[in-house]
């Protein structure tokens, strides 16, 4: 990166629901100068052929995210606990509908 | 091995992505930044040989198709240049090193689109080829990458039937405008088959990007898969692809055909193209003309963030 580039853009996460009943899916990032121009450049960037009814748009600087690095100590609380699973537990074949 | 490169070593083993904060090589980040900055640039500077002919096309139908064409281009260009900042580029100095010559588009793009059958050819064979290159990359091993690719085969599939379509029309049409075809299928046919790259004896890059699944098939292979393709295509067509080597090879079960103009290619690279200046001035005077549409979107919006913080 050279010093005399301006960042006069910031850089937004998009998030496009594909129709009603879906969670919004992250599907890319854009450059714009505030939310407003974010919300209708990912209009048409991201749903040129109806892929969406409705948009988020968040300043990619507010997203925070776990490190890949301490992925295992992170998510390892959730390892040892197979209690929490359905088939943890040892039902008779004989009774019906559980 | 360090404990990392172990991680990245397994992650390419098992076909799984990379994603943008995992650690990975030095060379793989700067190899994908390279290959996403070159595709996006493509995709950019490939507006400009059909975008001439969006006030000459011949109806409304063809105008309203090639704006949507375009613009998909454009699209692609972004969606590239999205993923490329995921790596910790920053597209305004991709646009920088395009414009300052220090990075590449594809050597596609500098050939000139006399007439509008070019904008047919361009859609059959130039995407075509984009196509056969493309359809593998969706399985890159960059994540970010290789989703962006999904989104892009499915677009040029439009590019490429909207091509054969105005093709079989001008086909149907007087004898001039046959010849209108022929002509432009003379003209880039051979361009087309240089867009896989060099042969693969000369591809010192091949073997790497093999083995980091950044590339799934070798330049010879794409090669032979898009000539295969492309002679029915021509035949349903009714043109003559003009090399008097082709045919089809019974042993093989592919398609024999004679050897590109290599040295052509080299000089189209080093900026011998026949519109290479051009295409570069233009996307500098998009850049600049565009600068104080920038500067004042900018302004605009640290002026409403003071007054309502």
């Amino acid at each position: 990166m050279t010093k005399e580039i301006k960042h006069e853009w910031p850089l937004f996460e998009v998030f496009v629901r594909a129709k009603r009943g879906l969670n919004h899916v992250h599907v890319g990032s854009l450059r714009a100068a505030d939310h407003e121009m974010a919300l209708h450049h990912a209009r048409d960037l991201y749903t040129r052929r109806n892929e969406g009814v409705s948009i988020w748009v968040v300043r990619s600087d507010d997203v925070a995210a776990s490190s890949p690095q301490d992925k295992d100590a992170f998510f390892a609380p959730s390892g040892d606990k197979v209690y929490r699973h359905p088939t943890y537990y040892s039902i008779p074949d004989s009774v019906p509908h559980i | 091995m360090t404990a990392s490169e172990q991680v990245f070593a397994d992650t390419i083993a098992r076909d799984q992505r990379v994603e943008p904060r995992d650690w990975m090589p030095e060379a793989y980040r700067k190899t994908m930044i390279r290959q996403i900055a070159q595709h996006a640039h493509s995709e950019i500077i490939g507006m400009q040989p059909e975008g001439q002919w969006i006030t000459r096309a011949p109806s409304l139908r063809r105008k309203a198709i090639l704006l949507a064409k375009v613009q998909d281009e454009a699209g692609h260009g972004l969606y590239l240049y999205s993923a490329a900042e995921t790596l910790g580029a920053d597209r305004a100095d991709l646009t920088r090193r395009l414009i300052d010559g220090r990075q590449k588009y594809s050597s596609i793009f500098n050939y000139p689109t006399p007439t509008f059958a070019d904008v047919g050819v361009i859609g059959w064979l130039v995407d075509g080829a984009a196509i056969c290159n493309q359809v593998p990359l969706c399985r890159s091993s960059f994540g970010p990458y290789a989703r962006a690719m999904i989104r892009i085969c499915k677009e040029e599939s439009f590019h490429q039937r909207q091509g054969y379509e105005l093709l079989i029309t001008m086909m149907g049409g007087t004898a001039e405008q046959r010849e209108m075809v022929q002509d432009a299928v003379n003209r880039w046919w051979w361009p087309s088959l240089m867009m896989f790259g060099p042969p693969d004896a000369d591809s010192p890059n091949t073997a790497q990007s093999m083995a980091w699944k950044i590339k799934r098939h070798t330049n010879d292979e794409l090669r032979q898969r898009f000539v295969d393709m492309s002679v029915p295509q021509a035949e349903a067509l009714g043109v003559t692809l003009p090399d008097p080597e082709l045919r089809w090879n019974s042993d093989r079960g592919h398609h024999d055909f004679g050897t590109p103009d290599w040295s052509e290619l080299q000089r189209v690279i080093s900026g011998g193209g026949l519109c290479n200046t051009e295409r570069l001035a233009r996307r500098r005077a998009a850049d600049e003309d565009g600068a104080w549409v920038r500067e004042a979107a900018a302004a605009h919006a640290a002026r409403r963030q003071e007054a309502h913080p």
